[in-house]
């Protein structure tokens, strides 16, 4: 064998050739929405919230029972019972959804493996909605039960008395209220300010606008329509006319609508550091 | 396979990226050199996406990243290790990647295999790693979709020494089977020993690129004599610039050109090579020091 056939069986090269191309499918919105779904409840604080969502429907059933005159132990006081812990929590699991990519600066992550942050928020956006849909589904369903085994435990006659009307109101309110937290993390982008200032939208601003409208002739007139949580939380007691949707349309868009499309144009801009 | 392309960022007044052009080419290492605050990780940024440019373009196989359809299938990146939400272990973070990227379910396990993070360790939750384990699982994140560009933001921060050289080796066989690596770090050995090609950046902008080979003969020629002041004055007089250092002289010209110097000068030269012996560090405070002067006099 010569030196210089050795030479030429191998040539001098270090470089392995480039990999044949490839074009690879894109992401399918639903892979997005069920990675999204996933990261809802894979920490801590998500899966704790929603085990606390339903440790507190639960035992809210259990006090209607135990604390309720019989006459009261209808479908609508369980269910009633059971909606106010889903509706102060759900809303921060709406807002932690947005936020950790912020907070918890994951959405370098997310946001390289999925260049088009709408598609990530649309994304966010639907699993929220969701899970507002199953959990308010097991409300429902805990409450139920409740109904069933309080009336039966007390001896008195079973009561459906909550109409498919009453819970298409109850279902776009807390619906509205899980938006509301969406929003809130959109445009803070921060957990904790965007949960204290869900916290004092809900509990705070109600009660401030119930005192000025008790002493103010003119606040009492204009509040329905200027102050969306007052709109909000008179769609639990349904029944309403075009004026109420109307009032209901025009505090949401300022307080709703208007900040959510200024927080996401802010989120499709910004840098993700 | 990465082309950037006068590529511009600007804050208010501040330029943090200035006209930033190079390329990373496939089957080798660039590495991105430049002290902290010269704008690599910006760069970085803005190639992925993350950071909107105010000019210029960045493609990444021919395309910008955003017209990549799964991106992660083709570039991984790992811009900052510490960037994950702390409340998800590590192999929920990898396996958000695999689905994300539509790998099958395997792939997770395989990466943690790559990295060497134990089941325990993978078990664990983000927020009680070491910055060693958070690179390791970094690396794992971008390698899962299987990509042919890899970009790493500093990815030897962290690592002990045993790490460092895992990573080294790691890069260097994936650079080897034809992928593109574009590493940045401003540990001046890290880069020397396992990039093929090098950018450097001062202030935002380049100051020198090209093979680490050219780089390093750019650094000039160290030439030893007895006379070191006739040498140095007839370097200068030949139209090359001349630098005393002890025992010799550090000049631009090659060795070839010193030698002729030397002999035209009667000058008996007791070594005559090229400086890089200095490496790159040398070169590197060198191309750095008159923009970190600059820095100083604004």
């Amino acid at each position: 064998m010569s030196h210089t056939a050795v030479i030429d069986a191998a040539p001098v090269t270090d470089r392995a050739p480039a990999r044949e191309r490839v074009e690879h499918e894109p992401i399918p919105f639903r892979t997005v929405v069920g990675v999204e779904l996933r990261k809802m409840f894979d920490t801590r604080s998500g899966f704790w919230l929603m085990i606390g969502i339903v440790a507190a429907g639960v035992l809210a059933t259990a006090a209607v029972i135990a604390f309720s005159s019989s006459s009261d132990l209808t479908y609508d006081s369980f269910a009633g019972a059971i909606g106010v812990p889903m509706t102060i929590l759900l809303p921060v699991l709406a807002i932690l959804s947005v936020t950790g990519e912020w907070s918890q600066r994951a959405g370098l992550t997310t946001f390289t493996l999925v260049p088009h942050r709408g598609r990530v928020i649309r994304a966010k956006m639907t699993v929220t909605v969701l899970v507002g849909l199953a959990s308010m589904a097991l409300a429902l369903g805990i409450g139920a039960v409740g109904n069933l085994v309080g009336t039966s435990l007390m001896g008195v006659d079973t009561v459906w008395n909550l109409s498919p009307t009453a819970i298409a109101y109850i279902v776009g309110a807390d619906l509205i209220g899980m938006v509301v937290g969406f929003m809130l993390g959109v445009v803070m982008r921060n957990s904790a300010a965007a949960i204290v200032t869900y916290f004092t939208y809900w509990f705070v601003v109600p009660t401030l606008s119930m005192v000025l409208a008790a002493n103010q002739a003119w606040f009492e007139k204009a509040q329905p329509w200027l102050d969306f949580s007052f709109n909000q939380s008179r769609m639990y007691d349904g029944g309403f006319t075009g004026q109420d949707w109307a009032q209901l349309a025009v505090t949401g868009s300022v307080w709703l609508a208007l900040p959510l499309a200024f927080g996401l144009w802010r989120v499709m801009r910004a840098e993700v550091k | 396979m990465i082309h950037v392309d006068a590529l511009t960022k600007t804050y208010g007044g501040f330029t943090a990226v200035d006209h930033v052009t190079f390329s990373a080419e496939a089957g080798r290492v660039t590495g991105f050199l430049g002290p902290n605050g010269a704008g690599k990780s910006t760069t970085m940024r803005i190639l992925v996406g993350l950071t909107p440019a105010s000019s210029g373009t960045a493609t990444v196989l021919g395309r910008r990243y955003a017209d990549l359809p799964n991106p992660g299938r083709e570039i991984g990146v790992l811009l900052d290790a510490s960037a994950q939400h702390a409340g998800r272990t590590g192999r929920e973070i990898l396996t958000l990647a695999q689905r994300t990227t539509r790998m099958p379910k395997e792939r997770v396990d395989e990466m943690l295999d790559l990295v060497s993070l134990t089941p325990e360790e993978s078990g664990r939750r983000v927020r009680d790693y070491s910055l060693g384990m958070r690179q390791r699982l970094g690396i794992a994140t971008a390698l899962i979709g299987d990509p042919e560009v890899l970009v790493l933001d500093e990815p030897a921060n962290g690592l002990d020494p045993a790490g460092i050289r895992w990573m080294r080796d790691l890069l260097r066989g994936y650079a080897d089977r034809g992928g593109t690596v574009l590493l940045s770090s401003h540990l001046l050995h890290e880069i020397e020993v396992v990039a093929d090609d090098l950018v450097v950046i001062g202030n935002g902008q380049i100051v020198a690129s090209g093979t680490k080979g050219d780089l390093l003969a750019s650094a000039g020629t160290y030439a030893g004599a007895t006379d070191t002041a006739t040498l140095a004055a007839a370097l200068t007089a030949a139209g090359h610039s001349s630098q005393l250092s002890p025992g010799g002289v550090r000049t631009d010209a090659d060795t070839a050109e010193v030698g002729r110097v030397a002999l035209a000068a009667g000058v008996p030269l007791t070594e005559l090579r090229p400086a890089d012996g200095a490496g790159l560090e040398e070169m590197f405070l060198e191309l750095t020091a008159d923009n970190a002067r600059e820095d100083v006099a604004a």
